[in-house]
């Protein structure tokens, strides 16, 4: 398995080389350094001189990709891309167009996000999981066509209707928890329960039909015919035989996004003040800034490439049968 | 579920109601309930707080509370007046002639070659408690050498415990301007203080590759400490609206000090910066900053006496704004900005009285404003019933819809051309547009320069004859069909262009990309259709459009200036030839060129105020309404709202630093947050029940269910 492991980390590099590349000519093409400059100098008494200026203290003045003009090796490493890239493979973010380290900002954003995604998924996991099952052990009944009925309500319904509904019962009408914000330590739990409950809800329709599915696909299945002809009950049947059989696609489905909740949730974070890492790209691309956004980029690309081998090393503990090579 | 757990659930729910804990939902801690602190909400984090970088609106927000430039604007007169701030007195300005001898006030402006601005600054001006001063026993500075080991447990400032300060030099003043002029401060005026200031360029030139400490034993020509208290700026010719700049934060002092501190490697990867972390003598320091979260601003413990101002307009009296006369500054103890991105949980939190004052957004103004027969904006019934306050003020600033010059179609200074002008600037109604768009958010401007700046005329004298006339006492727009008629002459009669015998097209270049822009775009396509006019839109992005404007590839277009200083020749440069976009790379991005305006705004820009700088303006005015560079929009209505407990308010437009003005009675803030926010629980005993109900069911069909096993 060490084998596999240090294989697929070598994988890796071209993989993240090949989004830089992407990602650097992408926003290139949409933005020149010039066009970045104006927009960090404000748009007053903006001169030409100014951004020359700007360009060669922030290393915008280097070619892009390629100095035909310098010798050796610097062709390569006297570009933009090269400054601006080689630091991230060494985890180095440096500093952003305004002026603030990256990776001192990731930190600190890294916590709230997590704090807000973390629960959500384990609450949100444990709650689909448990409803699914709960379908499934009154499926061909009026019961599972009323609750399939509910789940496809609610997935119908808009995640910004929820926050924005939520924020509104729950703050305002009612006046139980903030509507918005966030604050240090134990502090932040009266902030995060009504995001976490939301987050919840939000995900309840197509979670328990998700994981509906995947039960039903096994309960079909003959060693669960052998557990009820055992004379075991069927919600005995259902939680030691059909869920851990069934571990396997949630496994998948989990594991894979957990390095990622570091990156937070958007709309999530921006309704209720959560000072995470959601807006930080949208707000770095907004900004034009280019250091923010291929840091970002570059740490999403790394933690889905962990992600999915995470995915593959949890298969080999829940399933016994499964060997990495 | 048994009916005894039910009953268990319905208990609780009504007990916790009967105990009705007060205010669960405040964002603050309940220890900060009565205690003196102003809480508002910035909705973009800042990019700079360094003053010789910062050039934004959001960023002065905090910087004009903690830097302190030698001059500010009087809190309550008008119009605009400059009075000093850490500075004894206005500055003493004296002019020089070519050969270095001084020149009498009254000298006429081709013989002034240079003016000195002499400035005596107060005694006891002392800075922030901040650890680039802490000093040791033996004098030394104790944070500015900082080991490795000492940096790497650093967080932020405040986990170096000890604190110095020191008075206020002359030579911080100095020093600020020249780290204006350093290359690697990136100071967004340098390029303009090259023209004025004397040595400013050569020093530029000359610390270009020097690190930013150096420029403390490095002399700038034009800039000159004369003793602690008192430093010369000299700088060529005349021009007097240098006096504006240094009420800038630009100019205001920075210690020498701060930039040895900062510079220490290892403390740029905490972000702890300069930009970051402000050191300046205001009323005010930045005691948090989490521009992710929240920016917190206390009361300076060494901030020098400042007492309200006793003398206002003439009704300030009458509305209570003179009852704080004589009291020393700041009344407030800290201010807390919370970041709120988004309006809608923003406006819920200030209607719960969480944030003490609150701009209006367009999907929340009707609830907010209502305009009565007359036409004035007054509050509705639910905000007057929680006691709110209303404060409107038209902005020293001027939108427009700019026409290209140097087109061929709508451009150039032929007859044809500016009919064609000015019969659109008769059809574009913006009237309707403020009435739809703004919520009556804003003033039909007249000319260039907004309300509030010397120049500005009143009443019909001031009004745009091209485009208005003057009836039953207010300025009505002319009707299209002296529009059409314009277009007739111009040789477009009903739009079509003789060229292509079809409807004249023109091209509108903007970047309102956005689905809630498309109602605006379409109405601007409307108000040309009233002449037959195609208006082909050309949505682009940021930087496309800015390079169409720059390279003078685009036809028609809006834009707006925002006033830098209170004066028309901030607005009227926007005219001047010299400044032309495309030639220059200035700000005259209608690239208008007339040579009777150049000359008669070259007599004026350098003037004192004076009858005839009062007439040249209209003169200049006069101009431009006949030739019709731009379509005069709109000058922008800001509409403020304030809780009951918010004293002291005035809008000034031009001051930034209104935070050590302001006062707040948080006795009665937290008796009303008390009352506005009482939980309400039985909707969830309620919830709990009808999830009960619910489950019923299953729980029945689980028992037919083991019973069928």
């Amino acid at each position: 398995m060490i084998q596999y492991i240090i294989r697929r980390i070598l994988y890796a590099f071209p993989i993240l080389l090949g989004v830089n590349i992407l990602t650097f000519v992408l926003f290139f093409i949409v933005n020149s350094p010039d066009d970045m400059a104006r927009l960090q100098l404000g748009q007053k008494h903006v001169t030409q001189q100014a951004i020359d200026n700007w360009k060669h203290q922030h290393g915008y003045d280097l070619p892009l990709l390629w100095d035909s003009h310098a010798p050796g090796g610097e062709k390569l490493t006297q570009t933009i891309f090269f400054q601006k890239s080689a630091s991230l493979f060494v985890f180095r973010f440096g500093t952003s167009d305004s002026g603030r380290n990256i990776g001192a900002d990731i930190q600190e954003r890294a916590l709230p996000s997590l704090a807000l995604a973390l629960p959500t998924l384990a609450v949100g996991l444990l709650l689909n999981v448990c409803l699914a099952l709960l379908i499934v052990l009154f499926r061909n009944s009026y019961l599972e066509q009323a609750g399939l009925v509910l789940c496809v309500l609610l997935m119908s319904v808009s995640s910004l209707f929820y926050i924005i509904g939520g924020q509104f019962f729950a703050g305002k009408l009612l006046r139980l928890v903030p509507i918005s914000g966030y604050d240090d330590g134990w502090a932040a739990v009266k902030f995060l329960i009504l995001p976490i409950i939301i987050g919840v809800f939000s995900g309840i329709g197509s979670g328990v039909r998700w994981y509906r599915t995947l039960f039903l696909e096994e309960v079909g299945k003959d060693y669960v015919r052998t557990a009820r002809a055992k004379g075991l009950s069927e919600t005995a049947t259902l939680f030691r035989h059909v869920l851990p059989n069934a571990m396997i696609p949630i496994l998948t489905g989990v594991v894979v996004v957990l390095p990622s909740l570091f990156l937070g949730s958007l709309v999530m974070e921006s309704f209720f003040s959560i000072p995470g890492l959601g807006s930080y790209t949208i707000d770095a691309i907004n900004n034009q800034d280019f250091a923010t956004v291929r840091a970002m980029v570059f740490l999403g690309s790394l933690l889905y490439v962990l992600g999915l081998l995470l995915t593959d090393i949890s298969y080999t503990l829940v399933d016994p049968r499964v060997r990495l090579s | 579920m048994k009916i005894s757990s039910c009953a268990v659930l319905l208990t609780a729910a009504l007990v916790l109601a009967a105990c009705q804990p007060s205010q669960l939902n405040n964002p603050y801690s309940d220890a900060d309930d009565q205690q003196n602190i102003l809480y508002q909400s910035f909705s973009e984090r800042p990019k700079h707080l360094d003053p010789a970088m910062s050039y934004a609106s959001n960023e002065y927000t905090f910087i004009a509370q903690i830097y302190e430039p030698p001059l500010q604007y009087h809190y309550l007169k008008r119009p605009y007046q400059l009075t000093p701030l850490t500075a004894k007195s206005l500055p003493q300005i004296d002019y020089i002639n070519a050969q270095g001898q001084p020149l009498p006030p009254t000298a006429a402006e081709q013989d002034i070659a240079f003016t000195d601005y002499v400035i005596t600054l107060q005694d006891g001006v002392r800075y922030q408690p901040h650890p680039a001063l802490a000093k040791k026993a033996d004098g030394t500075y104790l944070y500015h050498q900082l080991s490795p080991d000492e940096i790497a447990p650093l967080k932020t400032l405040a986990d170096l415990p000890q604190t110095g300060t020191r008075a206020l030099l002359a030579e911080d003043y100095v020093y600020q301007i020249k780290r204006l002029a350093h290359p690697k401060n990136q100071s967004p005026i340098a390029e303009i203080m090259k023209n004025y200031i004397v040595g400013f360029a050569d020093f530029a030139q000359q610390v270009a590759d020097k690190p930013k400490t150096a420029i403390k034993d490095i002399a700038m020509a034009g800039v000159q400490a004369t003793s602690p208290t008192q430093y010369r700026i000299r700088i060529k010719g005349k021009y007097p609206q240098f006096s504006y700049w240094l009420a800038m934060l630009f100019f205001a002092p920075m210690p020498w000090e701060a930039d040895v501190f900062y510079g220490q490697a290892g403390l740029k990867d905490k972000n702890i910066t300069l930009d970051w972390f402000p050191i300046g003598t205001g009323a005010y320091y930045l005691a948090e900053n989490n521009p992710n979260r929240r920016m917190v601003l206390q009361k300076n413990p060494n901030f020098h006496p400042e007492t309200y101002p006793t003398e206002g307009e003439p009704d300030d009296k009458a509305k209570g704004l003179l009852n704080d006369a004589g009291k020393p500054l700041p009344f407030i103890d800290k201010a807390v900005f919370m970041l709120e991105k988004e309006t809608i949980p923003y406006w819920s939190k200030f209607q719960q009285g969480y944030f003490d004052l609150s701009g209006i957004a367009s999907d929340n103004f009707d609830q907010a404003v209502q305009f009565t027969g007359g036409g004035e904006a007054a509050l509705t019934p639910a905000m007057q019933a929680k006691g709110m306050q209303l404060q409107t003020s038209v902005e020293t600033s001027t939108y427009y819809m700019g026409f290209n010059m140097l087109d061929a179609t709508i451009g150039g200074s032929s007859e044809n051309a500016r009919k064609l002008r000015q019969a659109i600037a008769i059809a574009v109604d913006y009237e309707e547009m403020i009435s739809i768009f703004r919520n009556g958010r804003g003033v039909p401007a007249q000319g260039a320069v907004p309300p509030g700046i010397f120049g500005f005329a009143e009443g019909e004298q001031g009004i745009n004859p091209n485009v208005y006339e003057w009836r039953d006492g207010k300025p009505r727009r002319k009707p299209l069909a002296v529009a059409q008629q314009l277009m007739t002459e111009a040789g477009y009669a009903h739009g079509v262009d003789p060229k292509t015998g079809r409807a004249l097209i023109l091209y509108f270049d903007t970047m309102a990309a956005g689905v809630d822009d498309r109602p605006l775009l379409n109405w601007y396509r409307k108000q040309f259709a009233k002449l037959g006019i195609d208006l082909v839109l050309r949505v682009t992005d940021y930087n496309r459009f800015q390079e169409k404007v720059r390279t003078g590839n685009a036809q028609i277009f809006v834009w707006g200036w925002n006033a830098d200083y209170p004066d028309p020749e901030n607005f009227l440069f926007l005219f001047y030839s010299a400044n032309a976009k495309v030639k220059f790379g200035g700000e005259n991005a209608s690239n208008y060129q007339n040579d009777n305006f150049d000359r008669l705004f070259e007599k004026m820009r350098n003037m004192d105020n004076s009858e005839e700088r009062y007439q040249l303006i209209q003169q200049l005015e006069v101009q431009v309404r006949h030739d019709a560079p731009w379509l005069f929009g709109l000058h922008p209505k800001s509409f403020g709202l304030y809780h009951s407990w918010f004293k002291n308010l005035k809008p000034n437009l031009m001051a930034n630093n209104q935070l050590k003005y302001t006062r707040i009675d948080a006795q009665e803030r937290a008796q009303k947050r008390a009352q506005w926010n009482r939980p309400i629980f039985w909707p969830l005993g309620v919830l709990a029940a009808g999830l009960v109900l619910l489950a019923l069911p299953a729980a029945r069909a689980y028992r037919r269910k083991l019973r069928g096993n």
